[in-house]
C-alpha cells in the first residue's frame, strides 16, 4: 500500500492544522508517512499545498501521481487535478464541485456552520478524510480536543462528526504495525542534533528555510539550558558564535544562502583563529533573494570555497531527517577535534519535509571536547594558543578556566602565541599547520551511500536531499526491463572529498550521469577537479522544486536508452 | 590590588611614539590592577585598527577579530562565561563605521561588558580617512573637499539607544581616565566609554591641543541620573566637551534577563550529556 494525498489551499485556510493533526495520527495508527509542503513567500492567500504519502512500507520521497486531493479552494483542483490517478478523487465544499466524474463536493462549510463555528471547516475535512479511509475514529477524537484546547474544543469535535457522517468508507487501508517511531524534518533533526551535542547558545538572523532550527530551539531554551539569541545580522550571528566558542562552549549558528554570504569573512575568521565552529547551510534558489520558500543544492561550489584566502573546512550534506541528527552532534565533534569549521549543508526541501523515523538513538552519540583542563595543564610555560606540534592541532585551553594563564586569538597572521606577525617563515609554517589538517580529516570522512551493483553500467552520482527520490526511482527502474545494470552513490561528506567508492564504480561504467538541483552541475564540476572523472551526462533540475522519482526514472531513459 | 606589571605584554607595540594609545593602554593595565583583576580573569576583544592591537599590548585573554566586529564575539564570550570580565578596546571607525549596527543592538541587548571607544576622530591603520567622528570640512586624501557628512555623536547614540552607561575621557587627563574605566568596568550592563585619543600622523586638526582647550570636567555635583540633562551634555561640542560620566542608570542586564543565564553556573561550567535530548522526542510521537 502506497497512498498519496494532497491538501491545497490558500494560506491562512487552517491547512497546517489538518495536515499536522492527520499527519501524526497516521503515524500513530502504525503507518510510514512522508509529508512535504509547499508554500508561497506570502502569509495570506496564494497557493500552498501539502501531501502526506503514506504506507506500511517505509517512505523516502514525495511522489508525483497523487491518489486523493482535499481540496480548500479552486485552485488546487485545477491545479492538481492532472496529477490524480483515474481512479481517484479531489474532495471538496459542494460548492466548488463543477463536473461530476473525480471531483466530489461535500456540504462541509454547511457542517462548520452546523457545528457553530465557521473556523471548524478543517476539522470538518478532517471527519470526511478518517472516514473515508475508514481509520480508528475513536482515537483521533482525543487529538482533536487536545488540540483545540483553547479554541472551541466541542465546536470542533463536532464538525469533525458531521465531517465524518458524509461519506462511507472508500479506501480499506491494510493494517500496519505500530511500532515506536517519530515523524521530523530535516531542520528539526538538526536542532535535536545540537541539543544532543550539548549546544547552549544559539545565534542566528532570521532567513527561510532555516528559520525553523531556531524556533525549535528557541520553544526549548529552558528545558535544555540553551540560550537562542536573534542576532543584529547573520555577520553578528556567526561572530557571536565564534566568540562563545572561544570562550568554552558549543555554540552554533545557521542560515541560508544569503545570510551566508553576509557570514563568509567570519568564516575565515574561524579558520584562521582556529576556532570550532559549526554552521548550517539550509540552501533555497539564489542569487540574492531568490526563490525563499523553494528548494536548490546551488551553494556547493560557494561552500568550497567561501572566505576569502584559503582555510580548513569541513563539509557536509545531509539527506534525510535521520542523518541530519547525528551528523549534527558528528559535526560538533570533529569542529573541536580539528579546531576548524564545519559546514551542515541542507535545502528547503529536506528542512520542510517530515519524515517517520526510529526514534533516534543518542547512545551512538557521545561529547568529545579535545580542551585540556587546569589540572593536565603545564603552569610553568606560557601557553601558546597557535604552539606548532606535530599533526598541526595546538592544545586548546578555555581563556579564565586556567589560573594564570591567558589565551589570544587573532585574526591577523600571527606567531605561537597569537601575536601579530610579518615573517614569511612563520606565515609558511602556519599555513601549513592549518591546511594541513586537510591531510587529517582525510581519515575521518565517509563514503557516500551505494545502491545496486557493483559493476555497474549507468553509474548516478547525487548528493544531500537528492538522496531520497533517487532511492526510490532506483526501485522504479528495477521494474524497467531494458535499463542497463546501474548504481547510485550519494554523497554525503563532501569535503574533503571521499573518492575511494566513486574510483572504483566508475572504472566498470560506460555511462556516469549526475543528478543535481542546480544549473551548473556542481557535484560533478567537484568531482572533475579532484578525480579527472568525467559525468558524461547530467540531470539538472532548477525550478525551485524537488525532483519526484518518477520524473528522475523519465529524465534517465532519455539519457541512457 | 593587583601588580600592574602583570598586565605588561611581551609583545612590542607598533604604536608610533606620542600616540595617545600609549597613555590610553597604561591607563587600562592600572584600572584592572586597582580592581585587583587577574590577567585570566579579563577578555579583552577588539576588531581590526590601531586601538585594535591592544588585545596584543596587554597581558590578558583576548580575541582580535575582524573590522567591526568587536562587539559581537564579546557578546558569545560573555554568554558563554558570565565570570569574565569581558572588555571592548577598538576604534572609532571600528565602532561606529563598520561595527555601527552591533554597536546599536548590543546596548539594547545591556549585555554586561565594557567598551572603549579609541576615538581619534580618523582612520588611523588606513592612513588617514575620515571616520564617522571626524568632523566637518576635514579634509583628507579621500575626503578632498573636506567632510561633508554630519559626524555622529556616538554618546548622544547611546543615550538615546538604552545604553546604561555613557561617558568621555580624554587620554591628556590620566587619573580621571582611571577612574571612568574602572567606573564602566564594574558597572552592571553596557558601558560606553568614548577616550579621545590623539592621532599624530594622520589627525592634524584635532590634536592634544586641540582636546586639552575643548574638553573641560563636568562638575561635581553634576547628576548623572538624569536623561535629559545628559543628552544635553552629550550634544555640547562647540562650547567646550564635557569629560566625565554623562549618564548612568541601573536596569536588569542581558544575564539578568535570561533565564539560563540567570540561573546556575557559567554556560562555560556545565556538564551536559547526549542524554539530555530523550525529553524532546515526545514533540515528534
Ligand atoms: C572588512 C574590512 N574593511 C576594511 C578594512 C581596512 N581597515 C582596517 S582598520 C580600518 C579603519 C580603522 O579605523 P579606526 O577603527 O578608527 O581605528 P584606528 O586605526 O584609527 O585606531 C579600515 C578601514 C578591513 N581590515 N576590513
Ligand atoms: S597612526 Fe595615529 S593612531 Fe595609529 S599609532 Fe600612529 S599616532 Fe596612533
Ligand atoms: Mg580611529
Amino acid at each position: 500500500m502506497d497512498h498519496n494525498l494532497l491538501i491545497g489551499g490558500a494560506a491562512g485556510q487552517g491547512m497546517d492544522t489538518l495536515s499536522s493533526l492527520f499527519e501524526r495520527y497516521l503515524m500513530r495508527q502504525g503507518y510510514q508517512v512522508f509529508v512535504s509542503k509547499d508554500y508561497m513567500s506570502r502569509v495570506r492567500g496564494g497557493h500552498n499545498f501539502i501531501q502526506i504519502r503514506f504506507s506500511d512500507q517505509p517512505l523516502t520521497s514525495h511522489r508525483y501521481s497523487l491518489d486523493l486531493i482535499a481540496a480548500m479552494d479552486e485552485t488546487t483542483i485545477r491545479e492538481h487535478l492532472p496529477r490524480l490517478n483515474p481512479e481517484g478523487y479531489a474532495l471538496c465544499d459542494e460548492k466548488l464541485q463543477e463536473e461530476k466524474g473525480q471531483v466530489l463536493g461535500f456540504p462541509l462549510e454547511a457542517s462548520a456552520k452546523e457545528a457553530g463555528n465557521p473556523k471548524t471547516f478543517t476539522t470538518a475535512f478532517l471527519g470526511l478524510l478518517v472516514k473515508w479511509y475508514g481509520l480508528d475514529q475513536e482515537s483521533i477524537e482525543g487529538m482533536i480536543l487536545e488540540a483545540f484546547q483553547d479554541r472551541s474544543p466541542e465546536a470542533n469535535l463536532k464538525a469533525y462528526q458531521l465531517g465524518a457522517g458524509l461519506t462511507e468508507t472508500r479506501i480499506d487501508l491494510p493494517q500496519a504495525s505500530g511500532k515506536d517511531q517519530i515523524l521530523i524534518n530535516g531542520n528539526e533533526a538538526i536542532a535535536l542534533g545540537a541539543i544532543a551535542a550539548g549546544v547552549t547558545f544559539y545565534s542566528a538572523y532570521p532567513m527561510t528555510p532555516s528559520t525553523s532550527i531556531m524556533n525549535y530551539l528557541a520553544s526549548k531554551q529552558s528545558e535544555a539550558g540553551i540560550v537562542v539569541e536573534q542576532a543584529e545580522d547573520e555577520i553578528a550571528a556567526i561572530n557571536m558564535a565564534i566568540g562563545a566558542n572561544f570562550t568554552g562552549i558549543r555554540a552554533m549558528t545557521g542560515t541560508s544562502g544569503g545570510g551566508f554570504s553576509l557570514m563568509t569573512e567570519a568564516l575565515g575568521l574561524a579558520g584562521i583563529t582556529e576556532t570550532p565552529l559549526v554552521v548550517a547551510n539550509v540552501q533555497r534558489p539564489g542569487p540574492a533573494t531568490g526563490f525563499p520558500t523553494r528548494t536548490e543544492q546551488s551553494d556547493l561550489s560557494f561552500m568550497l570555497t567561501a572566505s576569502h584566502g584559503e582555510i580548513p573546512r569541513m563539509i557536509t550534506a545531509l539527506r534525510n531527517p535521520r542523518e541530519s541528527f547525528y551528523q549534527t552532534a558528528r559535526a560538533f565533534n570533529l569542529s573541536e577535534k580539528y579546531q576548524i569549521p564545519v559546514i551542515l549543508l541542507s535545502d528547503q526541501y529536506l528542512a520542510d519535509y517530515s519524515v517517520t523515523t526510529d526514534v533516534f538513538d543518542y547512545s551512538h552519540i557521545t561529547i568529545d571536547r579535545y580542551i585540556d583542563e587546569d589540572s593536565e595543564y603545564d603552569h610553568e610555560t606560557p601557553y601558546k594558543r597557535y604552539a606548532l606540534t606535530e599533526n598541526g592541532i595546538s592544545p586548546r585551553l578555555i581563556p579564565g578556566k586556567v589560573a594564570d594563564q591567558i589565551v589570544l586569538a587573532d585574526s591577523d597572521e600571527h606567531d605561537e602565541a597569537g601575536h601579530i606577525t610579518e615573517s614569511a617563515s612563520i606565515r609558511i609554517q602556519m599555513m601549513k599547520k592549518r591546511m594541513g589538517k586537510m591531510e587529517l580529516l582525510k581519515d575521518e570522512i565517509e563514503e557516500p551511500w551505494h545502491w545496486g551493483t557493483d559493476q555497474p553500467e549507468v553509474l548516478l552520482l547525487a548528493w544531500g536531499s537528492v538522496a531520497g527520490p533517487l532511492q526510490e526511482a532506483l526501485h522504479l527502474l528495477q521494474k524497467e526491463k531494458d535499463f542497463p545494470e546501474v548504481a547510485a552513490l550519494v554523497f554525503g561528506d563532501l569535503w574533503p572529498l571521499p573518492v575511494e567508492k566513486l574510483k572504483k564504480l566508475s572504472a566498470s561504467a560506460k555511462s556516469i550521469i549526475n543528478i543535481e538541483q542546480n544549473y551548473t552541475g556542481q557535484l560533478a564540476k567537484l568531482l572533475r577537479q579532484e578525480t579527472g572523472i568525467f559525468c558524461q551526462h547530467s540531470y539538472l533540475k532548477y525550478d525551485g522544486r524537488q525532483m519526484t522519482p518518477e520524473e528522475i526514472v523519465e529524465a534517465l531513459k532519455k539519457e541512457v536508452l | 590590588m593587583t601588580d600592574v606589571k602583570c598586565f605588561h605584554s611581551s609583545d612590542p607595540s607598533a604604536w608610533c611614539p606620542g600616540c595617545g594609545n600609549h597613555a590610553l593602554l597604561a591607563a587600562l593595565k592600572e584600572a584592572l590592577a586597582q580592581l585587583d583583576k587577574k590577567p585570566h580573569e579579563v577578555l579583552v576583544c577588539s576588531g581590526i585598527g590601531q586601538a585594535a592591537k591592544t588585545p596584543h599590548y596587554i597581558n590578558t585573554n583576548g580575541f582580535n577579530g575582524l573590522h567591526g566586529r568587536a562587539l559581537p564575539p564579546a557578546f558569545g564570550a560573555k554568554v558563554a562565561n558570565k565570570d569574565l570580565t569581558v572588555i571592548v578596546n577598538t576604534g572609532d571607525g571600528d565602532s561606529y563605521g563598520e561595527g555601527g549596527n552591533h554597536f546599536i543592538h548590543n546596548m539594547r541587548r545591556n549585555v554586561d561588558i565594557t567598551h572603549f571607544v579609541h576615538d581619534n576622530m580618523i582612520y588611523g591603520l588606513t592612513k588617514g580617512q575620515a571616520s564617522p567622528t571626524t568632523q566637518k570640512k576635514h579634509t583628507t586624501e579621500v575626503q578632498t573637499e573636506g567632510v561633508t557628512l554630519d559626524p555622529v555623536k556616538p554618546l548622544a547614540m547611546a543615550i538615546t539607544m538604552g545604553a546604561t552607561f555613557v561617558a568621555r575621557g580624554f587620554v591628556g587627563e590620566k587619573n580621571q581616565l582611571i577612574e571612568l574605566m574602572k567606573a564602566a568596568i564594574t558597572h552592571p550592563g553596557y558601558a560606553l566609554l568614548d577616550i579621545f585619543q590623539p592621532c599624530v600622523v594622520f589627525n592634524k586638526v584635532n590634536t592634544f591641543q586641540w582636546y586639552k582647550e575643548q574638553t573641560y570636567t563636568l562638575p561635581e555635583d553634576y547628576d548623572s541620573s538624569n536623561k535629559q540633562q545628559a543628552l544635553m551634555k552629550a550634544f555640547e561640542w562647540e562650547n567646550g566637551i564635557p569629560l566625565g560620566i554623562l549618564y548612568k542608570e541601573d536596569k536588569p542586564t542581558y544575564t539578568d534577563q535570561r533565564e539560563v543565564l540567570r540561573e546556575g553556573p557559567a554556560l562555560v561550567n556545565r556538564k551536559l550529556s547526549p542524554e539530555r535530548v530523550a525529553e524532546f522526542f515526545n514533540d515528534f510521537r
